[in-house]
């Protein structure tokens, strides 16, 4: 460890070794730092990623991919199953991954292009001259130490403080978290090839459970329940044990994995002057999955790329760091612009609802497994959502949706 | 002084606790949580838990 790098990032996730590996690439000296002693442990995820995202950072590797997911299976309160494949496309769906594997993967790539990686290693404040981020304060094993960047990017995570210490305000309000856990569990029985969710108040009040397939006879059942109906004495914990006793009793719990995902939507900024921050701790997860994998190495890659834009035309202001802001913004950021207009409709539903909009979707074929169509097939059977979601419409239907078909 | 109890045992490190206190009185040291005297009790961390680990101390 040097005390002076052109770019130090915190936090060795997803969005953090992609920045870091993007801009060692570039030619920067980098500094990857992880507070962890492993990198991509404990895991606070479903595992859930698209294929097709994920090749655009990383060429998939089988001692990463635990399962190779060609469908979904959606449940409506009263059962009703709403089933999407995607066969006929070439089983291009998704893959489950082993993330303790994958971090460490994607940390191994930083690596070898170039950046210096640590771990056990925590960022405690950030050093701030001239109302400019100059560098970060670290507490490696106890001993402190100051490490001069001329940019500090905060891939800290969903308990982000490198954020609130360059005064953008990032503390999550309980409507806009998931609150979630999640067991690893054998013998559930589960079809494999797909991913299961189940819908409704009372199992997961504004949330869904997920049954994500691990291999072999693996899964990842979890829930995730929106974090102003947590507490009063029932956690996303309780929930869990309700519906494995009740769905699953002879099932295996061979791991607990618990987290917060963000679901707030867009935050009102995520540079400063001398930092950005990326993932998690720029709040980029997707309101309506909750999936924050494939927006985090999308920002991670903007975010790399424009540090070394803004280094070498010697300017890391704020103003300067902007492109970053602007490229995300415009692609990863409308989608969550967009899965937040969905997520505020759907979480005021009663079962009732919910079990009406299952079963107008009941003999409809689906050939693809995005968002939109489903959405697509929503609209056509329930004009009332679709007056609730008009606002989609300006910015969707222009870009994505063609009613012509 | 300090304003809430985390279980050790209950608590799975995950910080979600952290990112919803509006203080910024937490901390995710490695594998524990750390409060500091800005804490006001508010009890969002202990609502929002995901194990229930915490309990705030009136």
């Amino acid at each position: 460890m040097k005390n002076e790098y052109d770019v130090v990032v915190i936090g060795a996730g997803p969005a953090g070794s992609i920045t870091a590996k993007t801009a060692a690439e570039k030619g920067l000296s980098v500094l990857l730092i992880e507070k962890r002693q492993e990198i991509g442990d404990p895991v606070r995820c479903a595992e859930g990623v698209s294929k097709v995202w994920l090749r655009k950072h990383i060429e998939p590797d089988h001692r990463w991919i635990c399962a190779d997911v060609k469908g979904s299976r959606i449940f409506a309160p009263d059962g009703t199953m709403i089933e999407m494949s995607e066969e006929i496309a070439g089983a291009e769906v998704g893959y489950v991954l082993e993330r303790k594997i994958f971090d460490r993967a994607l940390a191994y790539e930083a690596a070898k292009t170039g950046a210096e990686v640590i771990v056990k290693t925590r960022a405690t404040d950030l050093i701030i001259e001239n109302n400019f981020v100059k560098g970060v304060k670290v507490s490696h094993l106890g001993q402190s130490y100051d490490i001069k960047a001329k940019i500090v990017i905060g891939a800290d995570g969903v308990e982000s403080k490198v954020g609130r210490w360059a005064g953008i305000n990032t503390a999550i309000k309980p409507v806009d978290i998931e609150t979630c856990a999640q067991y690893l569990m054998s013998n559930t029985g589960i079809d494999q090839n797909y991913c299961y969710f189940y819908l409704g108040n009372e199992i997961a009040p504004a949330g869904y459970v997920w049954i994500f397939p691990k291999g072999n006879d693996m899964a990842n059942v979890g829930i995730g329940i929106l974090g102003n109906k947590s507490g009063n004495g029932k956690h996303a914990i309780d929930y869990l044990n309700d519906f494995v006793n009740d769905k699953y009793p002879d099932a295996k719990i061979l791991e607990v994995d618990v987290g917060g995902v963000p679901v707030s939507g867009s935050i009102e900024k995520t540079v400063a002057n001398g930092l950005m921050l990326v993932g998690d701790a720029a709040r980029q997860s997707d309101p309506i999955t909750g999936g924050g994998i494939i927006n985090a190495m999308e920002a991670g890659k903007i975010a790399g790329e424009v540090a070394y834009n803004a280094i070498s035309r010697n300017n890391v202001s704020a103003d300067s760091l902007n492109e970053y802001e602007e490229k995300w913004r415009e692609t990863i950021g409308r989608e969550i612009d967009n899965s937040l207009i969905v997520k505020d409709t759907f979480t005021k539903f009663s079962d009732k609802e919910l079990n009406s909009l299952g079963h107008s979707l009941k003999g409809v074929n689906f050939s693809s497994m995005s968002l939109l169509d489903l959405l697509y097939a929503l609209f056509k059977a329930n004009k009332k959502l679709l007056w609730e979601l008009r606002v989609l419409f300006k910015t969707v239907v222009k870009y994505e949706l063609d009613f012509e078909k | 002084m300090v304003t809430i109890n985390v279980n050790k045992f209950k608590c799975g490190y995950c910080g979600a606790c952290v990112s919803v206190c509006p203080a910024g009185a937490l901390e995710l040291v490695e594998t524990w949580i750390e409060v500091n005297e800005l804490c006001t009790s508010c009890g969002i961390c202990a609502k929002i838990c995901p194990v229930g680990a915490i309990e705030v101390k009136k």
